[in-house]
């Protein structure tokens, strides 16, 4: 067993157990978004970081990777750590403004506006699906493509992918978009399933009583 | 390719239903035949360069680097054979391959061209340069001329800044490029950047050899290379066995030999007075072939790289060493 403080609590946990969990276990509230039980942690989100260490050593760490050390002091609510996290809210609404997991993490964090250029961005590269895909599913259909600016998340070029069985994990763990939809073009998306649902729109004839419940729309956006 | 198809007739058909379901490559126009030919043999040598790498987990990209040299970029097909045979998967290999900006997976041609747009390069004209490129070879940065011969790339420091504008064709830099050099540079890469200019370089200097084991003179008065005496030695290489002629210039590549010997293949040499075997004790710095050995008159002993294609010697006029 290992000792360690949080917030000023001591709390022994099992040696690999992770700063994470051993907060929950204590009931301290560290918000993810890269993190989920049964993934390996990855530690991309950033929002979990915590401080440890005291004086001018403390330094802010990640705690979904950092395993629990004998004597380790960690705050999980110190004003850097709390300025840190509000800071990473804002850069991931900068890209990613229309997520309602990110937008609800934000104004739980009382951040409400970013002072960075907008983006639109479907994808903040956290991996969850990447990990899901490969860890719970077995299947290694997606990964990281590119480097830097144009890294993105996909299968081996754009096509269809032979080890995808439409499972449909990587659109459930998705905290960015909740579908990850390339609709105009179906062929290259992961699932297909917008080749066959079109949105309810697109044929107003059919569906003209039907109240549009999207923002953006899709279909909208296409037409226009 | 163009002749081969032209005797079996073309068949378009035939060759849409042979699509791979990867995405087809620069083979779509063959022959079927050709098709499965070349991919057969295209496989047959990434099989043999994986054999090389057997049993080590790391090394994908050495891996990916040797299919690069070999296929000069990195197709569907071959990170699909590289896939199923280290039992990685195709998103691992493709993340690699897409990684690192050295691998291409579209195919390149017979010549890099890369122009450094680097900071200092930047502001020194190098925008107007790649300009230039992409005017003469008729190409946008990034993709290969028509013709199959340049591939033009801008890259974003050499490490050379001192020396920029620079662009690097093959291997060879050219320093201080204002736009009107570059046409001087693409005509240069054509004629061949390899081709030693043997008047008026310092750097090619005639030697004279004799055997490391009888001492025998290797020269031969009565044959001229480049104008001087040949090096006459004994090659053999898959049951073939016959003479070859070096030129004795050190510094200049040409050669004549008996048979027709394929790129890349590692060649015997013997004394063709002792019939001994001329390896010296190193390998190749550049390739890991073993190095011949002969000794130079006067003191001091050439080596040269026995793997055809491969510039790698040395020279130790002092004898000691080896």
């Amino acid at each position: 067993m290992i000792t360690l403080q949080i917030n000023g609590l001591e709390v022994a946990v099992e040696e690999g157990t992770t700063l994470l969990e051993a907060a929950r276990f204590l009931g301290f509230p560290i918000p993810t978004l890269c993190h989920m039980d049964g993934l390996s942690p990855y530690g991309a989100c950033r929002l979990c970081v915590v401080e440890i260490g005291e004086g001018p050593r403390a330094k802010l760490v990640s705690s979904c990777t950092y395993p629990a050390q004998d004597g380790l002091k960690v705050r999980t609510a110190s004003s850097r750590v709390v300025r840190a996290r509000k800071m990473v809210l804002e850069l991931l609404l900068a890209s990613c403004p229309q997520s309602k997991t990110i937008q609800d993490l934000a104004s739980a964090h009382n951040v409400h506006r970013q002072r960075f250029r907008q983006e639109y961005e479907d994808c903040i590269l956290c991996g969850l699906c990447v990990r899901m895909c490969e860890e719970q599913m077995m299947a290694k259909a997606i990964g990281f493509r590119g480097r830097g600016q144009t890294r993105s998340i996909g299968t081996p070029f754009d096509i269809k992918s032979e080890e995808c069985r439409l499972c449909g994990g990587c659109m459930y763990v998705c905290p960015a978009c909740q579908l990850r939809c390339t609709y105009t073009e179906p062929e290259k998306a992961v699932c297909g399933g917008c080749a066959n649902v079109s949105p309810p729109c697109v044929e107003k004839e059919q569906f003209d009583d039907m109240m549009c419940y999207m923002t953006p729309c899709v279909a909208c956006e296409i037409e226009k | 390719m163009l002749e081969t198809r032209e005797t079996h007739g073309p068949s378009s058909t035939e060759t849409a239903s042979r699509a791979a379901p990867y995405p087809a490559t620069d083979a779509t126009e063959q022959e079927p035949d050709d098709v499965a030919r070349d991919k057969q043999l295209k496989r047959d040598e990434i099989l043999g360069i994986l054999s090389r790498h057997d049993g080590n987990r790391g090394g994908l990209i050495s891996i990916l680097d040797a299919i690069q040299a070999k296929h000069g970029y990195l197709s569907a097909d071959a990170l699909k054979v590289v896939a199923d045979e280290t039992g990685r998967s195709l998103t691992d290999i493709y993340g690699v391959a897409t990684f690192y900006k050295s691998f291409s997976l579209k195919p390149r041609g017979k010549h890099l061209c890369s122009v450094c747009t680097g900071t200092a390069c930047h502001v020194r004209g190098a925008p107007i340069i790649a300009q230039e490129f992409e005017r003469q070879l008729g190409t946008s940065a990034g993709e290969m001329t028509a013709d199959k011969e340049f591939t033009l790339e801008t890259v974003n420091c050499l490490g050379a800044c001192a020396l920029g504008p620079i662009v690097v064709v093959d291997g060879h830099y050219f320093s201080n490029v204002d736009s009107a050099r570059v046409k001087r540079v693409i005509k240069k890469t054509r004629a061949g950047l390899d081709k030693v200019e043997i008047k008026g370089d310092k750097r090619v200097f005639p030697i004279t050899v004799s055997c490391s084991r009888c001492n025998h003179s290797l020269m031969e008065p009565g044959h001229l290379i480049d104008g001087a005496p040949s090096i006459r030695v004994t090659v053999s290489f898959e049951w073939k066995h016959g003479w070859l002629r070096l030129s004795s210039l050190y510094g200049s590549y040409t050669l004549e030999s008996e048979y027709k010997i394929p790129v890349d293949t590692v060649l015997d040499f013997f004394c063709p007075h002792c019939h001994a075997d001329l390896k010296g004790a190193s390998d190749c710095p550049n390739c890991g072939a073993p190095m011949v050995s002969m000794i130079v008159q006067n003191g001091g002993i050439a080596q040269i790289c026995s793997r055809r294609g491969c510039k790698g010697h040395m020279l130790d006029l002092d004898g000691g060493g080896f």
